[in-house]
């Protein structure tokens, strides 16, 4: 080992060949062990007893009681069906829009720069403020979008008022936000594609239909499935919009899995409870990725 | 051109428009901006961005200060800090997983992805437990180190993806000419992917700067960030302050679009960079 003090030395000490790939992942992995998985290794831990964040009595083991309870209560299957509606119209609505999107500003134009500023901006506000002015927004007597619709209808229009309604309002602000960022994924899959490739479809007079789904889509579709998944995981920890535009309502309708998890947690103070619910999450979330990380992994083997 | 520009632009007009709405709300007063039908067109006031720093004292009916001059400090200093460091220790992890893979590599990189797909509830109470007894709660570095955790995985894994698309035998060549192994990261890899580097960075600071639940947490008084302040305006007894709130975001909205203007070019290219396919 070279001694630090001298010229360079800490330089050499740092890039010895034989711990050099070790020591440049260190400062990474401490920081996440000490912040992120111990934290996670100490609430696994706790999801093992009955311990409730606003007692004192200390807390007894209970094995896999609080995982029983959890996968037996009905409640929480329903707020699995929530969620997975809003999460699968939510990705849905923004696969749709950010392609378009992207589509769009896949050309070169004069004020691209400004425009495409323009549609990043939604992406950069806060949960908060866009679950405020949504909220606003939808307002039967205030909001813009029930002026808008009485253009068309006198009925006074109440968005948040049904089920489907409260849904489609929490789907659009989010969709509304993450669009952006699946367009920008998607913008770049569509850059990524060799001009020469579309001229020789000129040449052979392929129709723009088949013109996409030979050329362009192979280049997008590893992206498509990473913006697919990146935003899946998001959305499906899905709070604070939902937590500010209906609370969970009208009656439970809109409460996501996550909200429910709040809930327990800190409105119930049923923390071992919430711990386990959460690695139920967590399992589901990690089997999703790697099914999506095996058809990554495929693909790029057909590639080859 | 002319006319797809104009196209683009009635888009990205229409896009844009509840973000302008809360942007002239913030010039609105309360009547006007709770007005039915609701205004388009209205005298325009600067009263809510001066109560967003001033506001008049209930007892003794004169201005007093606000901290929101503080809390910006607090939000672009905590912000640009950790989304700096998670990209420093970010790209050395990044260049070692490409470069040097250890024993189970892949593992370590799963794990590390795992990390981030969590969903935060969990990890509050022991979180906020360990920030006690560390004294680590209210400080900088607490709130600091923890948004660094947030953002490693996502540095990470990023940033592998574009040394990975590097040519390994420029750097060889280099090594055969005698550059130190140094030298080969910071003249050779590193200039190559700045523009990846700018992307990852623009992306972590968009995910960091609103960041709310664990500020509301784990900040104090001294180190409260923008968006808790934020929330703390809408707990008043004659309602939500629509105009101050939006004067606030439409504040707090200026430094992320600067940054993220600047650097577009970059998160443009960043983005296609790390993805295209040899």
């Amino acid at each position: 080992m070279a001694d630090a003090g001298s010229s360079g030395g800490f330089g050499a000490w740092l890039l010895d060949p034989k711990r050099r790939g070790a020591l440049l992942v260190t400062p990474a992995l401490t920081i996440l062990f000490v912040m992120n998985i111990f934290p996670l290794l100490w609430s696994f831990g706790l999801s093992f007893f009955n311990y409730r964040a606003n007692r004192q009595r200390v807390p007894q083991f209970e094995g896999l009681e609080n995982y029983a309870d959890m996968l037996t209560d009905e409640k929480v299957w329903e707020r699995f069906q929530t969620t997975a509606i809003i999460v699968g119209s939510s990705v849905i609505l923004q696969l749709i829009v950010g392609f378009l999107l992207a589509l769009m500003f896949a050309k070169e134009f004069p004020m691209r720069r400004i425009v495409l500023m323009l549609v990043l901006t939604p992406m950069m506000l806060s949960f908060v403020s866009v679950g405020v002015f949504f909220k606003l927004f939808y307002e039967p007597t205030f909001g813009i979008v029930s002026y808008a619709l009485n253009f068309f209808t006198d009925e006074p229009f109440v968005m948040l008022a049904t089920p489907a309604g409260a849904i489609a309002g929490i789907v659009i602000a989010d969709a509304w936000m993450w669009s952006p960022f699946v367009m920008l994924l998607v913008l770049a899959g569509l850059v990524s594609v060799p001009k020469y490739l579309y001229e020789a479809a000129e040449i052979d007079r392929a129709s723009s239909w088949r013109r996409f789904w030979t050329i362009t889509f192979p280049y997008i579709k590893s992206l498509l499935l990473l913006a697919i998944l990146f935003r899946t995981i998001e959305t499906f920890k899905l709070f604070d919009i939902v937590y500010i535009i209906t609370e969970g309502g009208p009656g439970s309708s809109t409460e996501t899995i996550a909200v429910y998890l709040y809930r327990t947690a800190f409105q119930f103070f049923r923390t071992s409870q919430s711990s386990a619910l959460a690695y139920i999450v967590l399992f589901i979330v990690i089997v999703l990725t790697n099914l999506y990380l095996y058809s990554v992994n495929r693909r790029a083997k057909e590639v080859d | 051109m002319g006319i797809y520009t104009a196209i683009t632009s009635v888009v990205g007009f229409i896009y844009f428009f509840p973000v302008l709405w809360i942007i002239l709300t913030a010039f609105k007063t309360r009547p006007d901006a709770l007005a039915v039908p609701p205004k388009l067109f209205f005298t325009p006031t600067f009263d809510n961005f001066v109560s967003v720093f001033y506001r008049a004292s209930i007892t003794t009916g004169t201005s007093q200060a606000t901290d929101m001059g503080l809390y910006f400090f607090n939000s672009i200093f905590i912000a640009f800090t950790s989304v700096g460091l998670a990209l420093i220790v970010g790209t050395l992890a990044a260049y070692a997983f490409s470069r040097y893979p250890l024993k189970g590599n892949e593992t370590y990189l799963f794990i590390i992805l795992t990390t981030r797909m969590m969903p935060p509830i969990v990890v509050i109470i022991p979180i906020f437990l360990m920030f006690r007894l560390s004294g680590l709660a209210g400080s900088y570095w607490g709130i600091i180190l923890l948004y660094t955790a947030f953002n490693i995985p996502f540095s990470v894994w990023l940033v592998k993806s574009f040394f990975d698309e590097l040519n390994p035998e420029i750097e060889d060549a280099a090594r055969m000419d005698g550059a130190s192994e140094r030298r080969v990261f910071f003249r050779f890899c590193i200039p190559q992917i700045l523009a990846g580097l700018s992307a990852t960075f623009v992306f972590g600071l968009i995910l960091t700067w609103n960041e709310f639940l664990f500020a509301l947490l784990l900040t104090g008084v001294e180190t409260r960030t923008v968006p808790v302040a934020m929330a703390r305006t809408l707990g008043g007894e004659v309602g939500v302050d629509y105009g101050l709130l939006a004067a606030i975001v439409t504040l707090f909205l200026i430094p992320i679009f600067f940054v993220t203007f600047l650097l577009q070019n970059q998160l443009l290219r960043g983005v296609t960079f790390g993805t295209v396919k040899k």
